[in-house]
């Protein structure tokens, strides 16, 4: 039978993690555009020196809320502190680090201008700014090009350069907004060492991607967002927990006994083949002995410990079909 | 006193001119236009005034005067024109393409980004401004010995009338495209003008309303005040009389015959940091 993982449905800080002081804590924090409402009330706590994942579908809220956590827009109502201050503080962006998902540097500056000019506006002191900006152009792989104009890069090196622009003046706390969409597999690998380091040194990443896998191989703990609310939040492990996806190959059901299957999970049907998500080990013999039972020829069973995108989608179904 | 994130905006600013070869395209327009100016000038001096005698050195100056008085009307247009292309797209191009969006996070005011804007602008408008009179002004006077009575006071009437339309300009970047900034900013201005055209038509005609018409349009945008300021001071004392001798010459929005109050000066003053406010405002209010 179908099990929901357990979940720390809505609430702050899961069990055994240090939630004070938290680096992001919001209660109720809504966002709305006239009529559309980009975020309804994001309720969530993370605690400091976690890698933190804020996943959704497209229109879900994430880029409202890390523009509202970093008071680049103004709440519709609700509140929320980034680094125990109220939004917008300067004193608490000095210590937050923004990769932006659609953003551009000036053209005409070259790489290592840009991080100067950031250096500059960060307040990152004088004497530090060269070892600063030749640290972050050795992590992000630009060495090479660090003279040459943001004008002449492709989209993956000015991705790389926005995360280096992210990573100066040591913050407490990095928004990275889709930080690998326009990196190569080997971009992508280099984004998660640096994400691991930053977690070893303490620094809070919020993290919002589409790339689930990735989420899954980083984060200690993920929110899942959906019409602006958050539908689930917790460890990684309790989001995935033991469910498997399962794969029937069978012929002679019908529709009738497509629907007796359902207390399995809805199947998501294609030909012959059935997949249901959320399967406990133990219900495996179950599911295909009622198969069986309702006329069905068993061809073949595959079972799939669950990803982070299996539990995703199926989060996505359970708050579509309620 | 200003922050340090306002004179970075500034430096960016300047840089950016300089990246972008604006500075090198003013610096060898300018070179052009005063050196092309000159020759002009140089050939007044052999020019015919009545069967076929030379003009006498106080028909050539007299002549001279009316041409700068044209040349410079001419310029108003370019700094005017020019502080507008370049303020128009400051802010609104940037917020389109998201480099504002990599620079707000950062712990400054967006204040710093207008005021920094601004002041990098201003340097580069109000430096070509006066730089290019001065050395009209200066090529004139070596070609045919006219200097204008009050060249250093026209040009700062020059200056006030660039920096208003770089403000003007500037509010307009914090909300509008810039195409549409540009072409608003623009028709205000030629309003403004026509405002001024309108001030001298209600004194020919003693009409108190088309007259008010001209007053409350060189209010609302100051740049046609500023540049009957530069005008009085440019023309020389013989057509400042002419132009005081008869109502009809009010209509002529290349003679003056009265300088702006001190009290048009301050509004003028007071206009360029009342937009500028604005500018903040809005900028602050607008979510990227």
């Amino acid at each position: 039978m179908s099990q929901t993982p357990s979940l720390t449905k809505v609430s702050s800080g899961a069990a055994g993690v240090d939630t004070h002081p938290p680096a992001i804590d919001t209660d109720n924090l809504a966002k709305s555009y006239g009529k559309i409402t980009a975020l309804a009330g994001l309720t969530m706590s993370v605690p400091k020196g976690e890698v933190f994942g804020f996943l959704g579908p497209n229109g879900a809220g994430k880029t409202t809320a890390v523009k509202l956590l970093l008071g680049l827009v103004r709440p519709t109502s609700g509140q929320a502190s980034v680094l125990g201050s109220p939004l917008g503080n300067r004193e608490a962006r000095r210590k937050v680090g923004y990769l932006p998902e659609l953003f551009r540097y000036q053209e005409w500056l070259s790489a290592r201008e840009v991080l100067m000019l950031h250096c500059e506006l960060a307040g990152v002191s004088q004497a530090r700014r060269t070892s600063e900006i030749n640290a972050a152009l050795d992590i992000v792989g630009l060495v090479r090009r660090a003279d040459d104009r943001v004008g002449t890069f492709s989209k993956g090196m000015q991705q790389r350069l926005g995360l280096g622009v992210a990573l100066l003046g040591e913050p407490e706390l990095i928004f990275l907004d889709e930080p690998t969409s326009a990196l190569d597999p080997i971009g992508r690998y280099d984004v998660r060492e640096v994400i691991r380091e930053l977690k070893q040194r303490g620094t809070t990443v919020f993290l919002n991607s589409h790339l689930l896998s990735e989420v899954e191989q980083v984060c200690d703990r993920v929110a899942v967002v959906d019409h602006g609310k958050v539908i689930a939040i917790g460890p990684m492990a309790d989001i995935i927990g033991v469910a498997s996806t399962v794969r029937v190959r069978a012929t002679g059901l019908t529709t009738a006994s497509e629907m007796a299957l359902a207390r399995f999970g809805t199947p998501e049907t294609e030909g012959d083949w059935y997949t249901f998500r959320g399967v406990t080990e133990n219900d495996i013999p179950d599911l295909v002995e009622e198969v069986v039972r309702l006329g069905g020829r068993v061809y073949s069973v595959e079972s799939r410990h669950e990803s982070l995108e299996d539990r995703f989608i199926q989060l996505l179904q359970e708050v579509g079909e309620a | 006193m200003m922050s340090a994130p306002v004179l970075v905006i500034a430096r960016l600013t300047l840089r950016e001119a300089a990246r972008r070869r604006l500075l090198l395209a003013v610096v060898v327009l300018t070179v052009v236009l005063v050196a092309l100016s000159a020759w002009s000038f140089g050939k007044l001096t052999s020019l015919s005034c009545d069967d076929g005698v030379p003009c006498s050195p106080t028909e050539t100056k007299m002549i001279a005067a009316m041409l700068v008085i044209l040349i410079t009307f001419m310029y108003s247009f370019v700094f005017t024109l020019g502080a507008v292309f370049v303020a128009v797209p400051t802010v609104a191009s940037e917020v389109e393409s998201g480099v504002t969006l990599a620079m707000l996070p950062r712990p400054i005011r967006r204040s710093d980004i207008i005021l920094g804007k601004w002041l990098g602008w201003a340097i580069i408008a109000g430096g070509y401004t006066i730089v290019t009179t001065g050395l009209e002004f200066i090529a004139v006077q070596a070609v045919v010995g006219y200097t204008p009575p009050h060249p250093i006071t026209a040009i700062l009437f020059l200056l006030g009338e660039c920096l208003v339309m770089l403000t003007l300009g500037l509010l307009f970047s914090t909300r509008l495209a810039p195409m549409t900034g540009g072409i608003i900013a623009l028709v205000l201005f030629g309003l403004a003008w026509m405002g001024g055209v309108a001030h001298g038509v209600g004194t020919l005609l003693e009409s108190d309303a088309v007259r008010n018409i001209g007053l409350v349009s060189s209010l609302i945008l100051p740049t046609d005040g500023l540049w009957r300021g530069a005008l009085f001071n440019i023309e020389p004392s013989i057509l400042t009389e002419v132009a005081g001798a008869s109502r009809a010459m009010a209509a002529n929005p290349f003679l003056t015959h009265t300088p702006p109050s001190a009290a048009y000066i301050t509004w003028a003053v007071a206009w360029v940091i009342i937009m500028l406010g604005l500018s903040i405002l809005s900028f602050e209010r607008r979510e990227p």
